[in-house]
Formats: structure tokens, C-alpha cells, sequence
């Protein structure tokens, strides 16, 4: 398979086509038929079919993932194709997107799909007041026109190379315009599912379309069923006596048995999901860059990955950018740990020893006190004294993580490396949960979030990364994988989509009975 | 019987006494919770400015005396409100319509937890009689050691471990059953009982110990009185002296120990359902309690404590029935 640069398409998706074509030999064994039964967490009874309130695995799945399309996708080998758009083009200053839309498309209802359901569906996060979890990567757009009956154009207040990007995310699903409050109330997508049933909290059931325009390369199955299983034993279980075919998140304590039964396979994947121990940078001592660099050099990150993820994960190296971003930056040094420079470091703040409080609590992330334990242990070979304070999960979120001076926190990481950038190490933005605050940090954000050259982004956000690793004031040890397991009846793709757990949310679109 | 119909008002009057004080007793637990709606519903993105924006919305701003009584003022006239997460909702995408009320959510969880508990009365209610009489006929002997220690153990074991053990025998080793039990609207009954199956015979091992040990008891208890001596010099057999003879006068304590079982399955179970993904109200109340949707936890504990309040109620009302010295005091 050639590989053809990500962002080299960006400026110009005409090629979507060419991917989708030499993505088609790997899939020439794919087989239709079958009831896929799938067992997901993240199921509430207040679920709907309004893409502005997805949060969870279970209705992303359900939502982006079966009944709805979004205007890209990004496949299962990390690039960014057309979904309901068909290409794009920027303007140079990456100001003003054109997007050609798919012809021939229908909802579930039989409504043509075109420019205006785009508008109307992106005015469900644009307009004024709209309360849309996709708000922040949608309120830059200042004005959109409708060009032609499947060609519409959208300006933005600045410059945005990463625009079609931000358009696969799963809120911004493509509604029927004019019947907006009744495809929310039934599930009208043009997705390859249709909905048969949907109890909120409880299970899902579609239908395979019969025209499709991802005939021959997604939409394998007749019908598929999704089943709100937040219990993590009882999904287990469920997938061991048959009762589905597969299921998300396993628990790591189970994974060497479902490993070892022969009628089920785990898939796992390493994505953008971190943990972190997010330093505020105006406090002291956190204000000492030694200090920090010094508790950055004195824990041992593998040893966090193999006892608190239990080997599904991988070192992080302090910045937020992860494998399933575009520009990552492996070829960073990676931070070990190393007590002597923590010492020197320490020294050089002007210190024999440090004493410290971590407040954590599992609301972090799971495993997050034992993780400040193993910190605690490790540190101390360096003068430096942790002292671990257990906070109580309800509340932490509130109470603890922005305000005391040192906490536990994750991200599940976002898909450009900007988005991440903006949410979390932007100065001034709400979540900047290590009050990051770096003069040429921000002059590079802003530098990257315009430039559409692929070869100057890169350099751009290496910088970044490297500016995160060498003097951020944020400890990202490792990543946590996505550990989803199947039975062996199924079959996939060559690749496993790594933007989000179940092959990124299209288990139902891209999988199929062997 | 002028007496039962004043035992009937009086307990009633208290019922809704007490319904009133464990609404109170309720409100003040939750209130008092570390967290309230808007921060765990924000959770990580609980930034001060959408808590406060939540709060307004919801009226959680205001004092929590003002907010009991506006909940109580309502829940008088019937209206139980709607939940936080559904109003939260609505607010967010700007449609009432939206918006279901808390009764409307209840209901289908609480017609599958009746459904549950129904089910498995109607296996554990026969079984710990019969079982309870037998022992109590064959009392001392093997039999009676073996159904004491097997229903003594079972209650003496955590659910989840009885339920991943029935998992194990009657699911995964021998597949006879489904070991999920998500029940839909458009099951029919057959279907519905296949998987309500499992949970229930856990539940009947979990409750049965009680039963039939407070049958065997009553029962034993009355095979030293003169009249059962009476009836064994007449020479009737062991088994009609203790069915008919000793088993209507033990019956008071017996229905006392079913009713308080009953209301256990219904308000108890929270644990079973999670195993088995049985859509009750207990993973209801569970959920809206770790979000503090207080609407939701009051309507839910309401439920349960009328469910208690009723059973145990009728329990006295069917102990004074089956009492002739009670029916007709002097």
C-alpha cells in the first residue's frame, strides 16, 4: 500500500478516492451477513440521538459509529477520508474551506442529502447559545454558504489547516435539515444502520441499509445489536458464554485468560489516552523549572506502565501528543529515570531535598493512588519527598485537579495535535491544568494552526513536543492502550483504527464474520 | 373486626408519616454528599462558570429548605418532578419536549423489578415452605442437616459469588442458560423468563434460608403443645399433624419473615442486576445517587420504603387474620 502524507490530503482531498481504493484488496475476503452482538459500556438512561450530547463509548458507537456520518472520517490507518464530503479545499490562508459533498446520498427517510442538512447540522453547535460539547472546535466559524445543491463553504474568524479534521469528530454528525428534532427523536442518520429499536440505557438494534455509498468497503453485517453492558465482569462473562460477540474496555486482571481461550482474541491499541501529574507552574516550588525537572527524571515510568496499566500501555515523555496524532514525535529523548540528574537538578534549584504533596484519587484515572505510591517510592532515592494525599473521588474533579499545586489528572487525548494543544496547554484556557504559560509555545501554536504545509507543521509541532518534554510543567508517564476483545469468528481490516476504542467507535461498520 | 379496620387506618396514617420523614431523612444525606449535581455531572470539565450554569439552570443555587419544600409541594400533588439529568438535557439542546418526568423513567425499571422479584417468589416462596416443613418432619435427621447447611451457606455467601457460581454451572459449563439477562418491551413472556432465570435463582438461594428456617422453627416450636400431642394420640400421621394442624397456627411468623424477603427483592437487589444487566430500578438508583440527581433518589427511596412500609403492613394485617385470638380480641 502506498503511503500517501495525511496532511498532504489535506489541502486537497480529490485523493480520498485513491486511498479508497487501495484500501480494497485487504477487504476483497470480507463477507456480508450475520448479527453482530456487541457488549459496550458508557450507556446511560438519559442516552438520545443527539450527536451534541455523545460522551461515552456506547452512544459513539451508536451514533457516529452506525446510524450517522460525519463530513470525514478518519480510517482505520489514521487517515483523514471523505465521509459525506467528497473533498476539500482551502483557501491559502486556511481561512475558508470548500467542501464537495457526495451525491446521491439519502437519509433513512428518504431525504436527499446536501448542503443545506450541513448547514443546519453545523448550526447546531455554531449558532448562538447552542450548548454543544463540540463548541470549542466549532466556534471559530464565522460564516457558512451554501455554494451549489452539494457544495457549501465555510469561513472562519482564523486560520484552521486542521478544519476537515475537526469535522470527523463524533458530535458533528449530519442531521436532515428541516427534521432535525425528529431525527434526534428516531435516529434519521445516513449511516449504513438504520434503527430498528433503541431503549436508552439498555440496547440498540439496526438494520443494514440496502443501498449504500460504502458498499464493497464497509457494512459487513445484516444487522447488528448493541447492548449496554457497564459492568465490566458482566461483559466479560457475556462474551465468554456467547451472549456477544464482542466488547470493550476488558479488564486488564482478566486479559491473560481471555487471551488464553481460544474462541476469543483481544485488539488492543495504543492511542492518544494519558495519564498525567499536571504541575501548576506559578506555584512554588513548581515555579522552579530545576523542581520540576527533578521530579520528572525521578520516576521510573516503565515500572508505572507494568504495574499500574499492567504492560497496556507505553511511556509517555511529558508532552500530550500521542501515537494516533499525525505529528508525534518518537524520536524525542525519551525521559528515563535517572536519580542522579534528578539530583543535580535539585541542586541546582538550591536544594538537598524537596518535600512535596501529590493529591490523587482512582477519579484520576484507575490505579492512580498506587501510581503516586510507586512515584513516592521511587523519588525518594532522590531526596525528593512525596507525600501521596489520598483525595476522595466525588468532588475531585472540583475540588482537587486546577487547584492544588500538584494532582493526578487524564486526558484521552484529542485528534489534531492543535485541539489537544488549545484544551489543555493553551495559556488562558480553562483547562490548562498545569497553568502552562510559555512565550514561544504559544508563538508555534499559533504558527501551526494556519500553516498548511505538512513539512513546516511537522517541525512546528516537534518543537512543541520538545518544549513540553524538556521544560513543560505537566508529568505524563505513560499512555493507556485501548483493550477491547472479540471473538474469534470475527474478522478485521488490516489496520485497527487507534483514535478511540473499537477500531475508533467503526467496529460495526468495518468488521465481519470470517 | 372494627379493630382491623382501625389497625388498617392507624398504620396507614403512620405509613405516610414515615414516607415523609425518610423524604426528609433522604434529602438532608444526599445534600450532605461531597459534590452536588452539576459537578459530577461536568466531571473533569467542571469549569466554576458551567457549575454555576447548571446550578441556575436546575435551581440548585438556592437554599436546600427552600428546594425540599418546593420538591415536597409538588410531590403532593403527585408530581414527582423531573430527574436533573433529563431537565440538565433538555436545557442543553433547548427542547422541553425532551424532558421526561422521573415518574416516566421509573416505571418501566420498576415493572422489570417487579417482575424479578415476582419471578423469584414464585420459585423461593414454595420451595422454603416445603423445604422448612420437611425439615421440621424430619427434623435432626440427614435431610435436615443438609438443607440447613445448603441454605445457610447460600445466605452466608456474597450475591456476586452465587451469581458467577450459577454463571459458571448453569452458563458457561453447561450453556443452558443466558448468563445476560437484558429483558426488552417487545419480549414475549417465555423469552422474558428464560432470562430472568438466573438472576432469580440467585436471588431464591439468597432468601431462602430464611424462610424455611423460620417455618421449620415456628413449626418445632409448636410440636410441644398439648394440642399437637391431642392430635398424635388420635394417631394421625406426622405429616397431617404438622400441615394441619401445627402449620395455621405457625403462619403469623412466617408471613412476617415472607413479607420482609419481598421487600428486600424488590429494594435489595442492586448488586444481581449488575451481574446479569437486568435493567431494575436498584442500577437506577445507583446511578442517580453517584450524580446526586436528587429527584431521582427521593422517588427511588420512596419507592422502597413504601414497598417496605406495605409489606410489612400487609404482613400484620394477614398475622391478625390467621389469629382467631387476635381477629377477636376481648
Amino acid at each position: 500500500m502506498t503511503r500517501i502524507s495525511r496532511r498532504g490530503l489535506l489541502r486537497s482531498g480529490a485523493a480520498a478516492g485513491v486511498l479508497a481504493a487501495t484500501g480494497l484488496p485487504v477487504l476483497a475476503q470480507a463477507k456480508k451477513g450475520g448479527r453482530l452482538r456487541v457488549g459496550l459500556n458508557g450507556a446511560n438512561t438519559s442516552d438520545s440521538w443527539d450527536g451534541r450530547t455523545h460522551s461515552d463509548a456506547f452512544m459513539v458507537n451508536c451514533g457516529q459509529g452506525a446510524v450517522f456520518d460525519c463530513l470525514t472520517e478518519v480510517s482505520a490507518s489514521g487517515e483523514l477520508i471523505g465521509e459525506l464530503a467528497e473533498s476539500w479545499e482551502a483557501s491559502p490562508d486556511a481561512k475558508t474551506w470548500t467542501f464537495t459533498l457526495r451525491q446521491g446520498v439519502t437519509f433513512h427517510n428518504g431525504k436527499a442529502f446536501g448542503a443545506d442538512d450541513v448547514i443546519a447540522s453545523l448550526n447546531m453547535h455554531v449558532a448562538e447559545g447552542a450548548k454543544s460539547a463540540a463548541q470549542p472546535i466549532v466556534s471559530a466559524v464565522t460564516e457558512m454558504k451554501k455554494l451549489g445543491t452539494h457544495q457549501v463553504q465555510i469561513t472562519l474568524n482564523a486560520g484552521n489547516a486542521d478544519f476537515p479534521f475537526l469535522m470527523s469528530d463524533y458530535h458533528i454528525l449530519m442531521y436532515p435539515a428541516g427534521q432535525i428534532e425528529e431525527a434526534i427523536a428516531k435516529g434519521i442518520g445516513t449511516g449504513l444502520y438504520e434503527v430498528v429499536s433503541f431503549d436508552p440505557g439498555v440496547r440498540f438494534v439496526g438494520k443494514r441499509v440496502a443501498g449504500h455509498y460504502k458498499d464493497g468497503r464497509a457494512g459487513w453485517f445484516d444487522e447488528i445489536e448493541i447492548i449496554a453492558i457497564n459492568d465490566s465482569s458482566a461483559r466479560t462473562t457475556a462474551l465468554l458464554t456467547n451472549q456477544v460477540d464482542v466488547i470493550n474496555r476488558i479488564d486488564f486482571k482478566t486479559e491473560p485468560l481471555l487471551r488464553a481461550n481460544p474462541k476469543t482474541m483481544i485488539f488492543e491499541v495504543t492511542g492518544n489516552q494519558h495519564n498525567t501529574f499536571p504541575m501548576l507552574m506559578d506555584v512554588p516550588p513548581f515555579d522552579n523549572l530545576d523542581v520540576r525537572l527533578a521530579l520528572k527524571w525521578s520516576v521510573d515510568r516503565q515500572e508505572l506502565v507494568d504495574k499500574i496499566l499492567q504492560g497496556h500501555g507505553r511511556v509517555g515523555n511529558d508532552h500530550p501528543i500521542g501515537p494516533a496524532n499525525q505529528y508525534y514525535a518518537d524520536d524525542l529523548p525519551q525521559i528515563e529515570m535517572d536519580l542522579d540528574k534528578a539530583k543535580f537538578h535539585l541542586k541546582q534549584a538550591g536544594r538537598d531535598n524537596l518535600m512535596v504533596d501529590l493529591h490523587v484519587s482512582n477519579a484520576a484515572f484507575n490505579g492512580a493512588v498506587d501510581a503516586a505510591q510507586l512515584y513516592q517510592a521511587s523519588a525518594k532515592g532522590a531526596g525528593i519527598n512525596i507525600n501521596v494525599v489520598r483525595e476522595p473521588a466525588d468532588g475531585y474533579w472540583s475540588n482537587v485537579w486546577l487547584k492544588k499545586p500538584w494532582c493526578a489528572s487524564y486526558y484521552s487525548g484529542r485528534a489534531t495535535e492543535d485541539w489537544m494543544f488549545a484544551t489543555a496547554y493553551e495559556s488562558g484556557a480553562p483547562w490548562n491544568e498545569s497553568h502552562w504559560e510559555d512565550a514561544r509555545f504559544n508563538e508555534l501554536m499559533l504558527m501551526g494552526r494556519k500553516e498548511l504545509d505538512s513539512a513546516r507543521r511537522r517541525t512546528i509541532y516537534h518543537e512543541m513536543q520538545q518544549i513540553l518534554s524538556e521544560r513543560g510543567s505537566s508529568v505524563i508517564p505513560m499512555y493507556a492502550n485501548y483493550v477491547d476483545a472479540a471473538s474469534t469468528a470475527l474478522a478485521h481490516g488490516e489496520n485497527i483504527g487507534n483514535n478511540y476504542q473499537m477500531d475508533g467507535s467503526r467496529i460495526v461498520e468495518r468488521w465481519w464474520f470470517a | 373486626m372494627v379493630s382491623v379496620t382501625r389497625i388498617v387506618l392507624q398504620r396507614l396514617v403512620l405509613g405516610l408519616l414515615t414516607l415523609f420523614v425518610v423524604s426528609i431523612v433522604i434529602f438532608i444525606a444526599v445534600n450532605m454528599l461531597p459534590g452536588d449535581f452539576a459537578q459530577a455531572i461536568l466531571g473533569q470539565g467542571a469549569t466554576p462558570e458551567a457549575v454555576e450554569a447548571i446550578r441556575r439552570d436546575l435551581g440548585l443555587d438556592q437554599p436546600p429548605v427552600i428546594r425540599y419544600f418546593q420538591w415536597l409541594g409538588r410531590a403532593l400533588q403527585g408530581d414527582l418532578g423531573s430527574s436533573f439529568a433529563q431537565a440538565n438535557f433538555a436545557n442543553f439542546t433547548g427542547t422541553e419536549s425532551g424532558a421526561t418526568t422521573v415518574a416516566a423513567q421509573i416505571a418501566p425499571r420498576f415493572a422489570n423489578t417487579m417482575f424479578l422479584a415476582g419471578v423469584t417468589a414464585a420459585i423461593a416462596v414454595p420451595v422454603s415452605l416445603v423445604l422448612g416443613i420437611l425439615a421440621a418432619l424430619y427434623r435432626n435427621s440427614a435431610f435436615d442437616r443438609v438443607a440447613n447447611i445448603f441454605t445457610l451457606s447460600s445466605i452466608s455467601s456474597p450475591e456476586f459469588f452465587l451469581a458467577y457460581v450459577l454463571i459458571l454451572f448453569l452458563a458457561v459449563l453447561n450453556p443452558l442458560l443466558p448468563s445476560l439477562s437484558n429483558i426488552y418491551s417487545d419480549m414475549t413472556l417465555g423469552q422474558r423468563v428464560e432470562r430472568t432465570l438466573l438472576p432469580a435463582l440467585t436471588l431464591t438461594l439468597v432468601v431462602t434460608a430464611h424462610m424455611m428456617r423460620m417455618t421449620r422453627a415456628a413449626i418445632i416450636n409448636l410440636l410441644a403443645s398439648p394440642y399437637i400431642e391431642m392430635a398424635r394420640l388420635k394417631g394421625l400421621s406426622p405429616l397431617r399433624v404438622i400441615v394441619h394442624h401445627a402449620l395455621p397456627n405457625a403462619l403469623a411468623p412466617i408471613i412476617n419473615v415472607i413479607a420482609l424477603n419481598l421487600a428486600y427483592l424488590i429494594t435489595g437487589v442492586v448488586v444481581v442486576e449488575v451481574v446479569f444487566v437486568y435493567p431494575g430500578i436498584g442500577q437506577l438508583f445507583v446511578d442517580a445517587v453517584k450524580i446526586r440527581d436528587i429527584p431521582m433518589v427521593q422517588a427511588c427511596c420512596l419507592i422502597f420504603a413504601a414497598a417496605y412500609i406495605l409489606l410489612n403492613f400487609s404482613a400484620d394485617i394477614l398475622s391478625i387474620l390467621s389469629n382467631p385470638r387476635l381477629r377477636h380480641p376481648k
